[in-house]
C-alpha cells in the first residue's frame, strides 16, 4: 500500500524558505496533481518526495515508513521528467532496461518486461532507435515506459507534457489517465496548467509560494475555492472579481463602482461594513436589460457555438462574460449585466479567505 | 591543372579578383612552401643514400646509381655511361675502381674487361628511394625500444589523465558540496605552476617516490592537468541534471552514473582532450630529459636529441628517425584535424 | 579496449558504492576529486614549497636534509651585478646572459608571431577557397615535437644544406648559420615563430569569425575603405582576443626551452641560452649540480609567470564579462 504522507515538510536554501511546512495525505491508488504558478515550489516538493532533494524539516512518509534519509533509488518510486531525461547515448531498449540492470534483474526477465511495456505504450517498433530519432510524443512514451518497467509503488510526473504541442498534450493526458486506471498505483503529477489538473486528478493540491492553498477533489476546488488565489487559479476563463463593501443590512454589497448587488442572506459570514471581494464565474453572468451593473464592451470573441465578452465596469474592473450561442453585442457598446446570486463566491478582501460558512463546506 | 587554378582563384559569388585577392593567394602559396616545404624536404632527404646526402648542392629527389646483375659477378655492378674516348656513348658496368682508373665490362659481353680513366665515365642515375636508412634503424639502434617507451608513456599518461581529470570535472560540475569554490580556485592556482618552474623539487619528489629513471616518473606527475579539468567541466555542465536524476531513480550508483552516463555523453570533449594529451605526451621533452637518464629508457624525442650529438655525421639515420617520430602525430592530425583545431581553439592553450 | 576498462570500472564501483552509502551523494564528490587533488598537491603545490627550501640552501646534494641553510645567498649570487645591462659585470654572468637573451627573444618572437598570426588570420578570414586546407597548412607545425622542429631546420641550415645551396646558386655564397651568434639567434626566433604561429592564428581566426558579419556590411554601406574597416572595426573588435593571444604568447615565450636546446644547444657560446635552459644546466646538466641556484632562478621565473597568468585570468574574465 503506497500511501504518501507529508508532515510539516520544509525546505530552505540558506535563509530562503521555499517550502513552508506542507501537510498532505495521498491515499493509495490516488492520482494527485500539484498545481500552481511557476515558482510555487511544486517541483521542489515532488523532488523532495522522490528523494532527489534533501528535506530541511518535517517528515516524508511512504507506505508508513519515514523515508527522510532513504536515498532516492531506494524509495520504490519512478519519475518522469519534464525534459524526459532519456539517456541520449542509449537505444530505447537500453533506456528501458538500464534501471532493471541496476537491480541485477536476469537478462531474460528484462527482455520480457521491456517487450511487454513497449507493447503497452506502443513503442515496440522503436526499441532500437536512439532518443534523438524520436518525436516529442514518442520520447514522452519512452520516458513513461522507463518508469513503468520497474513497477514502482508510486509514479512521479514532473510537468511531463509541457514540451508537447497542444494537440498531443490532450492525447497524452488521456493516455496517462488510462495508464493510471490500468496500473492502479499512486501517481503524483506536477503541472502549472490547471486544465490538466482538472481533467486528470483525483485530488488537486494548489500551491503558492511554498504553501498549500487547498487540497481536494477538482470540483470541490472549483465550486468551493477556499481563497481568492484558488478561486482565480482554478477554472478557465478566470473567475471575475469585483471589490466592494458589505452594506449595513448585510444583504447588499456596495461595489466600488457605486452600484449595489444583492447578497444571499445565508451561506456567507459577511459582516456589515466588511471589505469584500465578490467572485463570479463568466458563465454565471448574463447580459440583461435591467441588470444592476453597467459594462463597457471592450472586445468580443465569437466562437460560433459560444461567445465571450470582455469589458470593464465603471471603475475599470475588467470582466469576462461567457454567452451560449452567438451574440449581437458590439465593441464600445455599454450593456447592463446581472449575475446569478446562487453562484456567488465571497472573499474577505484583506485576508483573501473565503467567507463561505463551514456548513456548506464539505 | 587549369581546373585547379580556376578552383583556387575563384571567389565566392563575386566577379573579378580584386588585387587584394591576388596578394592573399600569393601569401597563402608562400605559406604552403614555408610550412610544408621543410617537412617535405626532410622526408625526401630521409630516402637518400649517404652518398647522395653528402652531395652539394643537393638535388630535390633522391637519386641512386642504376645497377645491373652481370653474369659472372656476385653482386650487382654500377652502371656508367662513357663520355669520352673510343667507346663514347656506350653503357658499361664497373667492376672496380682504383687510382683514378676503372675496370669495366660491357653488360652484353661480361668476359672482356676494359680499363679506362675514371674521368671518362659518368654515372647513370635514376630516382630511387633508399629504404636502408629506415631498416638500419631497426638493425643498428634500439629504435623499437624508444618507440615502445614513447608509446607506453603516451598511452598510459593519456588514459590516466582522462580518468583522473574527468572524475574531478564530474565532481566540480555536478555536485553541490561545501568547498567547491575552493577546489576550483586550487585548480586555477595550478595553472600558475608550470612544470618548468618546479623542476628541482619535482625531481626530488619523483626520486623520493622511487620513480627516477622509470617511465612512471614521466607519466604520473603530469597526469592531472588544470586544462583537462576545465575543458571537461565546461562540457559536463551542459549535460542536463535531470538525466542524472533519472539515473538515480533507476537505482544507478554515483560511480555508475559517472561511467555509464557522464563519460559516454562527454565523448566529444574527452576526444578533444585525448588528442591534446597524446600530442603533449608524445612531444614532451624537458621533463623526460630530466627523469630518464638511461638510454634504454629514452623516449623517441630524447633519443633523437641525444643522437644528433653522438652521431654528428649520421644524418641518414637521424633523418629517418625524425620522420618516424613525426609520423604518428602527422597521421593523427590528418584524420582528426578538425577536432584538433576546435579543441585547441576552445582551450586556448595549455 | 572496452573489455579491459569495463571490469576495472565495475571493480571501482564496489568501494565507491560502499562509500556512497556511508557519506551520501554530495560528499562523494570528494572521492571523485581525490586522485586529481593528490596529484596537484604532490606535483604542483608541494614542489612550490620545496622550491623555497632549495632556493635557501646550498651544496650539490639533492636530499633536503643534507643541504645547509644559506638564507638569501643564492638570490644574492644571482642578483649581484654592478651593471644589470652588462652580464660580464655580474657574479652569475650566465644567468644574466640568459635573462637578457630571453628578454630579447620573447620581445622579437612574440612581436613577429602575433604580427604574422594576425596577418594570416585576416587573410584566412577572407572569402577564400579551401580555407580549411590553408588553416591546416599553417597549423600543422604546432603538432611537431620541438626536437623534430629543431632537426628539420638544422638539416636545412647545415653547412651543406639546402639553404646554403640556394645562396650559392644566387651567388651570395654560403653562410655558416648556426656558428654565427647573430644568425643562430635570428634563426631561433624564426623556427619558434614557424612552429607556434599556427596556434595563435587559430585563436585569432576564431576571434575574427566571432565578429558579426552585419557590422562589416554596415561599414560597407557607410563607404568605409578596406583599410579603414580594418583599423576602425576589425582591430577594436578583435582586441580582446589579441590580448589573450599576447599574454599567452608571453607566458609560453618565457618558458622557451626544448626546440632551441635541440636546435643550437644554447650556442654558439651562450648566444641562444634562455632562462629555462640556465635552470636545467645549473640543476641537472652541470657538475656540481647547483640546485640552490636553479631553484632560486626558477622562483624568479615563477614570479614573472604568476604575474602574467594573473594578467591572463584578468583578461579572460574581462572578455567573458564584457
Amino acid at each position: 500500500m503506497a500511501r504518501i504522507e507529508l508532515r510539516d515538510v520544509r525546505k530552505s536554501y540558506g535563509t530562503v524558505e521555499v517550502i513552508k511546512g506542507i501537510d498532505l495525505d495521498i491515499a493509495h491508488g490516488e492520482f494527485c496533481v500539484f498545481v500552481g504558478p511557476s515558482g510555487c515550489g511544486k517541483s521542489t516538493l515532488l523532488r523532495m518526495i522522490s528523494g532527489l532533494e534533501l528535506i530541511s524539516g518535517g517528515e516524508v512518509v511512504i507506505a508508513d515508513k519515514v523515508v527522510n534519509s532513504v536515498p532516492a533509488a531506494d524509495r520504490g518510486l519512478a519519475m518522469v521528467f519534464q525534459s524526459y531525461a532519456l539517456y541520449p547515448h542509449m537505444s530505447v531498449r537500453q533506456n528501458l532496461s538500464f534501471g532493471l540492470e541496476n537491480i541485477s534483474t536476469p537478462r531474460a526477465k528484462i527482455a520480457e518486461k521491456v517487450d511487454q511495456v513497449a507493447k503497452m505504450l506502443q513503442i515496440d517498433m522503436l526499441l532500437d532507435r536512439r532518443p534523438k530519432d524520436l518525436s516529442g510524443g514518442q520520447r514522452q512514451r519512452v520516458a513513461i515506459g522507463r518508469a513503468v518497467v520497474r513497477e514502482p509503488q508510486v509514479f512521479l510526473f514532473d510537468e511531463p507534457l509541457s514540451n508537447l504541442d497542444a494537440e498531443l498534450r490532450v492525447d497524452m493526458r488521456g493516455e496517462i489517465t488510462a495508464l493510471h486506471r490500468r496500473l492502479e498505483n499512486t501517481m503524483i503529477y506536477v503541472t502549472h496548467d490547471q486544465v490538466e489538473a482538472m481533467t486528470m486528478a483525483d485530488k488537486i493540491a494548489v500551491l503558492r509560494l511554498g504553501e498549500l492553498e487547498q487540497f481536494g477533489r477538482p470540483l470541490d476546488l472549483y465550486n468551493r475555492p477556499r481563497n481568492l488565489f484558488v478561486a482565480g487559479f482554478i477554472g478557465s476563463p478566470k473567475m471575475n472579481f469585483m471589490k466592494g463593501r458589505v452594506a449595513e443590512n448585510r444583504s447588499q454589497m456596495l461595489l466600488d463602482t457605486g452600484e449595489a448587488l444583492a447578497l444571499p442572506e445565508t451561506g456567507f459570514t459577511q459582516q456589515p461594513g466588511q471589505l469584500v471581494t465578490l467572485g463570479i464565474r463568466p458563465n454565471h453572468m448574463r447580459a440583461i436589460a435591467d441588470g444592476p451593473l453597467a459594462m463597457d464592451v471592450r472586445s468580443v470573441e465569437q466562437l460560433g457555438g459560444e461567445s465571450y465578452l470582455y469589458g470593464a465596469l465603471k471603475d475599470g474592473t475588467s470582466l469576462t462574460l461567457h454567452l451560449a450561442g452567438q451574440t449581437e453585442m458590439r465593441l464600445g457598446q455599454t450593456i447592463q449585466i446581472a449575475a446569478d446570486a446562487a453562484q456567488f463566491h465571497l472573499f474577505d478582501t484583506v485576508s483573501g479567505d473565503s467567507l463561505r460558512t463551514e456548513e456548506t463546506q464539505p | 591543372m587549369a581546373r585547379l587554378v580556376a578552383m583556387l582563384t575563384a571567389t565566392r559569388g563575386k566577379g573579378r579578383l580584386h588585387w587584394t585577392d591576388w596578394v592573399s593567394y600569393g601569401y597563402l602559396t608562400l605559406g604552403i612552401f614555408l610550412m610544408f616545404g621543410p617537412v617535405v624536404w626532410l622526408v625526401l632527404s630521409s630516402f637518400k643514400t649517404p652518398n647522395e646526402l653528402d652531395r652539394f648542392p643537393p638535388r630535390f629527389l633522391p637519386y641512386a646509381q642504376d645497377t645491373l646483375v652481370v653474369e659472372g659477378f656476385d653482386s650487382p655492378l654500377s652502371l656508367f655511361k662513357v663520355v669520352e674516348g673510343e667507346m663514347a656513348g656506350e653503357t658499361v658496368a664497373q667492376i672496380r675502381r682504383a687510382a683514378g682508373r676503372s675496370e669495366v665490362v660491357r653488360p652484353d659481353a661480361p668476359d672482356e674487361r676494359i680499363r679506362m680513366p675514371a674521368t671518362q665515365l659518368a654515372p647513370i642515375e635514376g630516382v630511387a628511394f633508399a629504404t636502408e636508412n629506415y631498416t638500419n634503424l631497426f638493425e643498428r639502434f634500439n629504435f623499437l625500444q624508444f618507440f615502445w617507451n614513447s608509446t607506453f608513456i603516451t598511452v598510459m599518461a593519456t588514459l590516466l589523465m582522462l580518468l583522473v581529470n574527468s572524475m574531478a570535472a564530474f565532481a566540480l560540475s555536478k555536485y553541490e558540496f561545501r568547498g567547491r569554490l575552493s577546489v576550483l580556485l586550487i585548480v586555477v592556482g595550478t595553472l600558475m605552476i608550470p612544470q618548468t618552474v618546479v623542476l628541482v623539487p619535482l625531481f626530488l619528489i619523483v626520486t623520493e617516490l622511487g620513480m627516477f629513471n622509470s617511465l612512471w616518473g614521466v607519466i604520473i606527475p603530469g597526469a592531472a592537468t588544470p586544462t583537462g579539468v576545465f575543458l571537461l567541466r565546461q562540457y559536463m555542465i551542459t549535460i542536463p541534471d535531470e538525466i542524472l536524476d533519472a539515473a538515480r531513480m533507476d537505482k544507478a550508483s554515483e560511480w555508475k552514473i559517472f561511467w555509464r552516463i557522464i563519460i559516454p555523453l562527454s565523448a566529444p570533449a574527452i576526444a578533444v582532450l585525448a588528442i591534446l594529451a597524446i600530442m603533449w605526451r608524445w612531444n614532451d621533452f624537458l621533463w623526460p630529459l630530466i627523469v630518464l637518464t638511461r638510454t634504454e629508457n629514452f623516449t623517441l624525442q630524447l633519443a633523437l636529441n641525444s643522437f644528433q650529438g653522438e652521431l654528428q655525421t649520421d644524418w641518414p639515420s637521424l633523418l629517418a628517425m625524425t620522420v618516424l617520430t613525426l609520423l604518428p602525430i602527422a597521421t593523427v592530425f590528418m584524420f582528426l584535424q578538425k577536432y584538433i583545431a576546435t579543441g585547441i581553439a576552445s582551450t586556448g592553450g595549455k | 579496449m572496452l573489455r579491459i576498462i569495463t571490469p576495472v570500472m565495475r571493480l571501482i564501483e564496489i568501494p565507491m558504492l560502499a562509500l556512497q552509502r556511508l557519506v551520501g551523494i554530495n560528499r562523494l564528490a570528494w572521492a571523485f576529486l581525490l586522485p586529481n587533488l593528490v596529484l596537484f598537491a604532490l606535483f604542483a603545490f608541494l614542489p612550490v614549497i620545496v622550491n623555497v627550501f632549495y632556493a635557501t640552501s646550498g651544496g650539490s646534494n639533492v636530499m633536503l636534509a643534507d643541504r645547509p641553510y644559506v638564507g638569501a645567498r643564492n638570490f644574492v649570487n644571482l642578483l649581484d651585478c654592478s651593471n644589470y645591462l652588462d652580464p660580464n659585470s655580474c657574479r652569475e654572468d650566465k644567468f644574466w646572459r640568459a635573462v637578457w637573451n630571453t628578454a630579447w627573444f620573447v620581445t622579437l618572437q612574440v612581436g613577429f608571431m602575433v604580427g604574422f598570426s594576425l596577418l594570416t588570420a585576416v587573410i584566412l578570414n577572407r572569402d577564400i577557397r579551401a580555407r580549411g586546407f590553408f588553416r591546416s597548412v599553417f597549423f600543422f607545425p604546432v603538432l611537431l615535437s620541438p626536437v623534430v622542429v629543431a632537426l628539420i631546420w638544422k638539416w636545412i641550415l647545415q653547412r651543406e644544406g639546402v639553404a646554403n645551396a640556394f645562396l650559392d646558386w644566387t651567388g651570395i655564397g654560403g653562410i655558416n648559420w648556426l656558428v654565427n651568434a647573430q644568425w643562430a639567434f635570428a634563426w631561433s626566433v624564426f623556427i619558434s615563430v614557424w612552429a607556434h604561429m599556427g596556434f595563435y592564428t587559430l585563436i585569432l581566426l576564431a576571434g575574427l569569425q566571432a565578429i558579426p558579419r552585419d557590422v562589416y556590411e554596415a561599414a560597407t554601406m557607410d563607404r568605409a575603405s578596406p583599410w579603414r574597416t580594418f583599423r576602425r572595426i576589425t582591430l577594436p573588435l578583435l582586441s580582446p582576443t589579441m590580448l589573450v593571444v599576447l599574454v599567452l604568447a608571453l607566458i609560453k615565450g618565457v618558458q622557451t626551452f626544448d626546440e632551441i636546446y635541440a636546435f643550437t644547444g644554447g650556442g654558439p657560446g651562450t648566444a641562444t641560452t634562455f632562462i629555462i635552459q640556465y635552470i636545467y644546466e645549473r640543476g641537472f646538466a652541470g657538475a656540481p649540480r647547483l640546485f640552490g641556484l636553479a631553484a632560486a632562478a626558477s622562483l624568479l621565473v615563477a614570479g614573472v609567470l604568476v604575474l602574467l597568468t594573473l594578467l591572463q585570468l584578468w583578461v579572460n574574465r574581462r572578455n567573458v564579462n564584457g
